[in-house]
């Protein structure tokens, strides 16, 4: 698991991180969202122990991060901005190296790497150079790199940018089922359609601050406000008549549409429904208002830079 | 242990073979081992035969240890820049994040590069060095004696250790391998000079003094290992993008260092001062017992050499010695010629040299000034007894009432510089080298300031106004 309080971090006058509090549970994703040089990866370089706190502490599949910074590296799998891999090898030699690096016996890294190479579809290349791979492939490969010793702990940077969507939902099944066996990962995307269909948490940082963090619907409800559902008929029906539980706006109607926001939807939904059965609306979709990620994210961008103006 | 240094192995048989499968390193390689020594097996037998017409025997027998010494030295020049970019390239490529996540040890990164830095080179100048021994022995040239060949090897080793080890240094501390190539000149220029000075020392023929640059350069190239791993932060290794000169922040660093927060002079003597001295207190005691030696060595260096000289000179030669020394200075032109701001400015000069030579070799030539400085009243005081006049009085009234002031200053001074060194080559956690090296001028300047300078004023008035007076006494 991860936890960090008051995670800061300082370089000279430049603060780029402020004071970042995180909590991830082993079977979590918690994605990190924010603009090119919010503080993500400097964020996820003190989760690695490449950086020192200047303020507050970490703690990484049990470690501190400035007091056992072997052992979390050790425990932690990373995929960092850049690839970071060295052309003239091969993939079976780089897995291979990286196997060694941590400490796995010569028989679980040949068995790891072939699986790894198999899964991403990179036996055939695995005997190329790898400067002769394309984009994608080089993604993949620093992904089987930092799952090579099967870590408790992951840190994505990106994971599927430069990959075609086959690829990149071949990483997302896999981070999926990494996410099913209990490990703690932590991704930083821009990608936010990736990051709804994947993440438990989402923390928003802006300019090395935590601006939000929660689930997508608590952020959804945050931002957003309650949820909107628009109730479309089969055929024209009055709706007038209709008696609305309470907690539940009535925002427009139509004479085959009638949109509600509803405070509590577990609560009222069903309510709602009921009474609609119990008059002669022919009800042909009652749905959601389409709120995405986007959405929250943008608006929050926008708040954020606002208060920033006013200052 | 054993997995902990395979993990060196490790990180340098990647390197190896990196640099096994790059054309560009190995093709200058492959020239430099078979083809300069042919080179030099050529310009070897056209000067032989030149020299042969005139039967410089001498010159002809350094000629192979000069050659052996240069061909070792080339392969050398040409892995300085695999050196150069094996962290900061790295970092370019985006490479060293990965490695540096990984659960390697600082050493066992450090030592992995250096251990290739320095074996690649050295392998190719041994292979270059061994085919002009074979190529040699075939013709009328004398492979040089065993104790000669051993020294060459040693200096070549030595060469190799030093000029990687310093690469590696720049290496870790630059943020792009432009950055890094333009800072090799710092290593590249002392080599050459270095080399020259070693070539002079082999056509003298001097083996002691070839010795002792052989265990100088050894030591500097361990002091320049001992910085390496001092100062290897993965956090600086990331975080630095631009190589900018913030002359603003440096000012800033420096200036917060040097005032440390005191609000008067007076505080400023109590506590900062104060506190800096305290720092360099364990120095002082060390340059106190240099001292002591020192001066014992310039003692018994004259009573061993200069006595035999004397020993020679006739009775007559020496009583005009003895006449020379107690004949009665020109008071009033001595104090013309040596006025108290000369000897002020003298001093000071010589103080901020030995800070100089000491911040160039981590302390190691600023002590050795100050040895000389200091091992040069022994010598002084030798001097006087084999010429038969008492030293004691002349101790007494021309070098203790200003060196009373002279000397600690002196000693307080090399101190700070010895400090200086020691604390370069000590690890210190969340600080760039260059907030190191700041912080440690920063201290260097307290001392110089508030108690060198003062002292040498001091010292220098009494030196102009009361002690030649004093000494025109005993000499009368």
């Amino acid at each position: 698991m991860i936890e960090t309080h008051d995670l800061s971090k300082q370089f000279h006058d430049f603060i780029a991180v402020d004071g970042v509090n995180l909590s991830v549970q082993p079977g979590q994703i918690l994605a990190l969202l924010g603009q090119n040089g919010a503080g993500k990866t400097t964020t996820v370089r003190m989760l690695t122990a490449l950086l020192h706190p200047s303020r507050g502490w970490a703690r990484v599949a049990g470690y501190d991060v400035v007091k056992n910074g072997h052992a979390v590296r050790a425990s932690v799998g990373v995929l960092t901005e850049q690839h970071g891999l060295y052309m003239r090898m091969n993939a079976i030699e780089y897995l291979d190296f990286f196997g060694q690096v941590y400490s796995l016996s010569a028989a679980a890294r040949k068995s790891r790497s072939n699986d790894l190479l198999e899964y991403f579809g990179l036996t055939d290349a695995s005997r190329r150079r790898i400067g002769e791979y394309s984009k994608g492939m080089r993604q993949k490969l620093a992904l089987a790199r930092a799952m090579i010793h099967e870590p408790g702990v992951l840190l994505l940077d990106e994971p599927t940018s430069a990959m075609d969507p086959e690829s990149a939902r071949l990483v997302r099944d896999e981070i999926a089922r990494l996410k099913s066996s209990k490990r703690t990962i932590v991704i930083c995307s821009h990608n936010l359609t990736e990051v709804e269909a994947l993440a438990d948490r989402i923390a928003i940082i802006y300019r090395g601050r935590i601006l939000l963090q929660g689930t997508l619907e608590e952020l959804k409800h945050k931002v957003l406000g309650v949820p909107e559902y628009e109730i479309k008929f089969a055929e024209d029906w009055d709706a007038r008549g209709l008696e609305l539980p309470s907690g539940v706006e009535m925002l427009s109607q139509t004479a085959t549409s009638l949109k509600v926001r509803v405070d509590a939807p577990h609560a009222s939904n069903p309510q709602i429904l009921k009474a609609l059965s119990s008059t002669s609306a022919s009800v042909m979709a009652f749905q959601e208002e389409t709120r995405t990620l986007e959405q929250v994210y943008l608006k929050v961008m926008a708040e954020a830079k606002g208060r920033e103006n006013v200052q | 242990m054993f997995n902990k240094l395979n993990l060196v192995w490790l990180v340098a048989g990647r390197e190896l073979r990196d640099q096994f499968r790059d054309w560009r390193v190995l093709t200058p390689m492959v020239i430099l081992v078979l083809c300069f020594p042919v080179l030099m097996n050529e310009f070897a037998k056209q000067t032989v035969d030149f020299l042969n017409q005139y039967n410089a025997n001498l010159i002809l027998d350094r000629l192979v240890p000069f050659s052996i010494m240069i061909i070792g030295f080339f392969p050398i020049t040409i892995s300085l820049v695999v050196a150069l970019e094996s962290f900061v390239g790295e970092k370019e490529r985006g490479t060293i994040e990965p490695l540096l996540s990984a659960p390697l040890d600082d050493w066992q990164l450090y030592f992995g590069k250096l251990l290739v830095g320095v074996a690649t080179p050295l392998t190719a100048s041994y292979l270059s060095i061994a085919f002009y021994l074979v190529m040699i022995s075939r013709q009328e040239l004398t492979i040089p004696p065993f104790s000669v060949m051993v020294q060459l090897i040693l200096l070549t080793t030595a060469h190799a250790t030093l000029m990687v080890s310093a690469a590696i240094v720049i290496s870790v501390q630059s943020t792009t391998v432009k950055a890094a190539n333009l800072l090799a000149s710092f290593v590249v220029i002392p080599v050459a000079i270095l080399m020259q000075g070693e070539a002079v020392m082999l056509f003298w023929g001097n083996e002691q003094v070839l010795w002792l640059a052989v265990a100088g350069v050894m030591i500097i190239a361990l002091l320049l290992i001992r910085v390496g791993i001092a100062h290897f932060q993965r956090e600086y290794l990331l975080g630095r993008e631009i190589d900018a000169i913030n002359l603003h922040w440096i000012w800033r660093t420096f200036w917060s260092n040097f005032l440390d927060s005191a609000g008067s002079i007076g505080n400023w003597y109590r506590n900062v001062l104060g506190t800096a001295f305290r720092r360099i207190l364990p120095a002082v005691f060390f340059v106190v017992l240099i001292a002591g030696v020192s001066t014992w060595l310039g003692y018994d260096w004259v009573i061993k050499n200069v006595s035999e000289t004397i020993a020679l000179a006739s009775p007559e030669d020496l009583k005009r010695v003895e006449e020379r020394v107690r004949e009665l200075p020109d008071l009033a032109n001595l104090r013309e010629h040596f006025s108290a701001p000369f000897l002020f400015l003298n001093n000071t000069r010589a103080m901020v040299a030995i800070l100089a030579a000491g911040l160039v070799s981590f302390s190691v030539l600023g002590v050795l000034f100050y040895m000389m400085n200091i091992g040069l009243l022994g010598g002084v005081f030798a001097i006087l007894e084999l010429l038969g006049v008492s030293p004691w009085p002349i101790f007494l009234a021309g070098v203790l009432p200003h060196g009373i002031l002279e000397i600690p200053a002196l000693m307080i001074g090399s101190a700070a510089v010895l400090y200086l060194g020691v604390a370069i080559v000590t690890p210190q956690v969340g600080k760039s080298m260059g907030e190191v090296i700041l912080e440690l001028l920063a201290d260097w300047t307290k001392i110089f300031v508030g108690l060198v300078v003062p002292m040498l004023a001091l010292a220098a008035l009494i030196e102009a106004y009361i002690t030649p007076g004093l000494l025109l006494n005993v000499l009368k």
